[in-house]
């Protein structure tokens, strides 16, 4: 070997290079061999384990159906939202992103960076759930690692609180939760469609491939709420419950031909657009759910019991003096001594001792029939979510006391919608209705309960209570003949009755010479004034003049001069 | 393979080629491969520009390098093997020290203007230092030279697996033991050695760090931990099955673009190849390889030296076991370790050690002396 190292070749052993070819070769067909296995014989399955992994059959919402008043007025709409969602692996890796992902979504960057972390081991995370598409695509615009939007839908409501109780909420999934969205969601939610489509590892649709079911979308639904009177029955309402530092408050207002709820808010009441406060005492549907006795407002039933006996006119005579009265060891009293008063007049003074006398003087089956057959201790068969079906004591439990409390509305419990449901059956000539929430094409069969003669001469003693003699001469409506009665009504606190605790009621129709709309207000523990005349009556003769003027209801009680005028300049 | 490096009669292009010192298989062989491998990059990282531009620039810069290597005179690699050897162990241990962590493990040296892996360019310099050692030995090779020569392959393999980064490590043993083996090394010491490797398993499980007994764990069972360490393998398996025998086609693999295969760019770009153009494609790009190998082994055959048979040899069959390695791994017939698919893989360092191998190659054979025949 030279120094310089460029000795020629000395021969290694030959069989080196048969072995290095060997293998190689042998190597290498390895490699084939288990491509053509992967690629051609395991082919299929491998195939399927992949579609597995990206292929998906993914729902497809259907959009809600709109809830729209009488006149097509919307009253919930599902909207379209955006959901930003992110891969909080891939964002984590990004802090100057969380930081403006943060800031365009108005996040606290802190906070968002701290929510990040903690969803590190995860794959999918929501940033922001159902915002505007005009801040989705702003949060998109930035194009972070691992942030992408999903499309949602929710439901808006554009009456809000107006209409809040009546109308419920849907959940964050668009589903009906509470009211009429709850008892309705089958019609209104729709059948969701379905489609295969290619996803990725983080689940975002990459290509479409076919539709396997085109969504149903859900069904409006027309209610026979009317707007316009909701909007002006809930002013009212709150204003009076504001006024009179009033606990609550409920108002229901019924169509008397066909049974049609038009109105019915409460008070207090929420946003359904924004529940980040929850209060469950303002998402009851009082109106419909919770129960209070009707006090006086009881006594025209107790008086339709009696006239239905035969044994009584309104004319017929009953001695109230001295104005009080001891049953069964319990004193019954009026506000003064009315004397020796007729039928009509127990009513527009609103004689406890009178309703008493009279209801004594009846079969307790016979005024239990009476009340039943208005719907007192029966589901209204509205069907709304939670109703009440108050309680109305059976006639064989009984004593004397109870049969003398009843009489004037204590030892009975209603709710709101039954009270005016009565009511509009005395408007509608003896006809009970079925309440209903939803517009009616053609008016419904009702169910007789009185004859319509003693229906009108109940609606004549019910025009007195409204006339300056009565008890409520605030309720009267200009150009109108209303009729009505007063409740006021001790509330009933555990262990009794609080001495000076107070619910306002008040319960009327109008036109009396053709009854339209009957309504019921009711203002719980008002302070101050009290009495159902001073309070709920001027509530109810406000929305009735409203909405008696937006159906455009003839009025019935012009006076002669003012005929006189509209002659002159016609 | 017919050439005649020193033919005065062929033409001008054939006058250059011979004048710049290139192996035009070689060179058309590796350019064709890179090539296919800027397609299926394109591909594989969701036809990003960005990336295959910088792909490009090594590509140009491993090229240079390869013509800048075959300028060198191969008795002048004989001559540098040691000083590489040595800067090499010294690199290696300053990794160690004060090494760059990149990825959870130290592997670069940062030198200001680029980072450096020493355990890279081990891949070169442990072959040439075996080489060089056994150049002026008769062979085959006595116990002690063995012995001597497992010491220069063991030392630098040792350190290249403390950084941790099994892949290098397994590549540089490798090309020192090719080297030996084209030596004439004794079939019984072969057989002895493997014997010897299979009773040290337990010790080496024992040393191994907990990624890697994970990592084996994986590859004799992947369904074991489909979600965690088996989830590489899964993936690779259903990318290249599903594409079946002509695959998806160029950009239309689906596994790989919706970021169900990890890696897809780099280590298992493999899987992406696969699953788009199907065993027609795998089988086209193995013949290249191949030709890569035997050209390689062909220029050792010719080789005058016995520094330059053995270094050629030995650089031919690490090329080899550098793409089965990383095709094994992909196909699920090896367990993972880390080697990218060698001129494929996004990623500059492996690139250039490989192109500069080439570079030797073509020294190698272009620096032949004419002989009387």
């Amino acid at each position: 070997m030279s120094a310089h190292g460029d000795s020629l070749r000395i021969t290694a052993p030959p069989a080196r290079g048969a072995a290095v070819l060997g293998l190689c070769v042998l190597a290498a067909v390895l490699l084939v061999v288990r491509a053509i296995y992967l690629q051609v014989v395991d082919r299929g399955f491998l195939q399927r384990q992949g579609n597995l992994r990206s292929v998906r059959v993914i729902p497809i919402p259907a959009h809600r159906g709109m809830i729209l008043d009488r006149n097509g007025e919307p009253l919930a709409i599902s909207t379209p939202m955006d959901s930003v969602c992110a891969d909080p692996e891939d964002l984590a890796a990004d802090p100057a992103g969380i930081r403006r992902l943060g800031q365009v979504l108005g996040l606290d960057a802190a906070a968002l960076r701290a929510r990040v972390k903690a969803n590190a081991g995860r794959q999918f995370m929501y940033i922001d759930r159902q915002i505007p598409p005009a801040e989705g695509r702003r949060a998109a615009a930035l194009d972070l690692p691992g942030v992408f939007l999903r499309r949602e839908y929710k439901s808006y409501y554009p009456t809000g609180p107006v209409t809040a109780q009546v109308i419920g909420f849907t959940d964050i999934d668009n589903v009906g939760q509470e009211g009429l969205e709850l008892a309705y969601n089958k019609w209104l939610h729709g059948v969701p469609g379905s489609e295969r489509v290619l996803e990725d590892r983080l689940g975002r649709v990459v290509q479409d491939i076919e539709l396997l079911r085109a969504p149903r979308p859900g069904r409006n639904l027309t209610l026979s709420i009317d707007r316009r009177i909701q909007y002006l029955a809930y002013r009212e309402l709150k204003m009076a419950v504001q006024r009179h530092h009033a606990r609550a408050g409920s108002l229901v207002m019924l169509d008397v031909r066909t049974g049609e709820v038009l109105a019915m808010v409460n008070q207090p009441s929420y946003n359904p657009n924004n529940r980040t406060q929850l209060q469950p005492r303002r998402y009851r549907n009082r109106a419909v759910t919770d129960v209070f006795e009707p006090g006086s407002a009881m006594k025209p039933f107790t008086i339709a019991a009696a006239l239905l006996s035969g044994r009584y006119t309104p004319d017929t005579m009953i001695d109230t003096g001295p104005g009080w009265w001891v049953v069964g060891g319990e004193t019954i009293q009026d506000v003064s001594d009315f004397g020796r008063i007729d039928v009509s007049t127990v009513i527009e003074k609103s004689s406890n001792v009178g309703a008493s006398k009279i209801a004594l003087s009846l079969s307790p089956k016979a005024l239990w029939k009476v009340y039943r057959s208005f719907g007192f201790g029966s589901d209204t068969g509205s069907g709304f979510p939670g109703a009440s079906p108050g309680w109305l004591p059976l006639f064989t439990g009984w004593n004397r006391i109870d049969q003398a409390h009843l009489a004037f509305g204590y030892g009975v419990s209603v709710t709101a919608l039954q009270l005016a449901r009565a009511y509009a059956a005395i408007a509608d000539g003896g006809v009970l209705h079925a309440p209903s929430f939803v517009k009616l094409s053609a008016p419904p069969k009702g169910r007789r309960v009185l004859p319509a003669r003693v229906a009108h001469e109940l609606t004549a003693m019910m025009e007195r209570v409204v006339s300056p003699d009565g008890t409520a001469e605030r309720a009267a409506v200009p150009g109108y003949r209303v009729a009505g009665k007063t409740g006021t009504v001790h509330r009933a606190v555990p262990g009794g009755y609080a001495p000076n605790r107070y619910n306002a009621v008040f319960a009327g129709f109008a036109p009396a010479t053709d009854p339209r709309l009957a309504m019921v207000v009711v203002v719980e523990d008002p302070r101050g004034e009290y009495y159902g005349g001073q309070v709920a009556a001027p509530v109810f003769a406000k929305v009735m003049a409203g909405a008696l003027r937006f159906l455009d209801v003839p009025p019935d009680a012009i006076p002669p001069r003012q005929l006189v005028w509209g002659g002159r300049r016609a | 393979m017919l050439d005649s490096p020193t033919t005065a009669s062929g033409s001008g292009f054939h006058r250059l080629t011979t004048r710049l010192h290139l192996d035009m298989p070689l060179l058309i062989g590796s350019t064709a491969v890179a090539l296919l491998g800027l397609v299926i990059l394109y591909s594989a990282t969701d036809q990003d520009m960005h990336h295959v531009w910088k792909q490009v620039i090594r590509l140009v810069v491993a090229l240079v390098a390869m013509l800048l290597v075959a300028q060198v005179p191969p008795h002048w690699l004989r001559r540098i093997a040691p000083v590489a050897f040595t800067a090499g162990i010294l690199l290696l241990v300053a990794v160690l020290v004060v090494g760059h962590t990149g990825k959870g493990a130290q592997r670069w040296l940062n030198l200001g203007l680029f980072r450096f892996q020493p355990g890279e360019m081990m891949k070169l310099a442990v072959p040439m230092m075996v080489a060089w050692y056994l150049h002026d030995k008769a062979l085959p090779p006595g116990r002690l030279q063995v012995a001597l020569c497992a010491l220069m392959i063991l030392i630098p393999t040792g350190l290249i697996a403390r950084q941790p980064d099994l892949g290098t490590a397994v590549l540089v043993a490798a090309a020192g033991f090719f080297v030996l083996f084209f030596a004439g090394l004794r079939w019984r010491l072969i057989l002895g050695m493997l014997a010897l490797g299979a009773a040290l398993v337990p010790v080496l499980w024992h040393f191994m760090h907990g990624y890697q007994r994970q990592r084996v764990l994986t590859f004799l069972n992947p369904e074991n931990d489909p979600l965690g360490a088996g989830y590489h393998i899964i993936q690779s398996t259903i990318a290249l099955g599903s594409g079946g025998l002509y695959g998806k086609g160029w950009l239309n693999g689906t596994q790989s673009h919706l970021d169900f295969l990890p890696e897809g760019s780099t280590d298992f770009i493999l899987s992406v190849f696969g699953e788009e153009f199907g065993l027609f494609g795998i089988l086209v790009l193995l013949a290249l390889y191949l030709f890569l190998v035997v050209r390689g082994l062909y220029i050792a055959t010719q080789a005058q030296t016995t520094f330059t048979r053995l270094l050629a040899g030995g650089l031919a069959l690490t090329f080899f076991f550098f793409v089965f390695v990383n095709a094994g791994m992909v196909t699920g017939l090896l367990p993972v370790v880390g080697l990218p698919l060698p001129l494929i893989s996004y990623g500059g360092t492996s690139m250039v050690t490989v192109m500069a191998g080439f570079g030797m190659l073509m020294s190698i054979h272009t620096h032949r002396k004419l002989l009387p025949t």
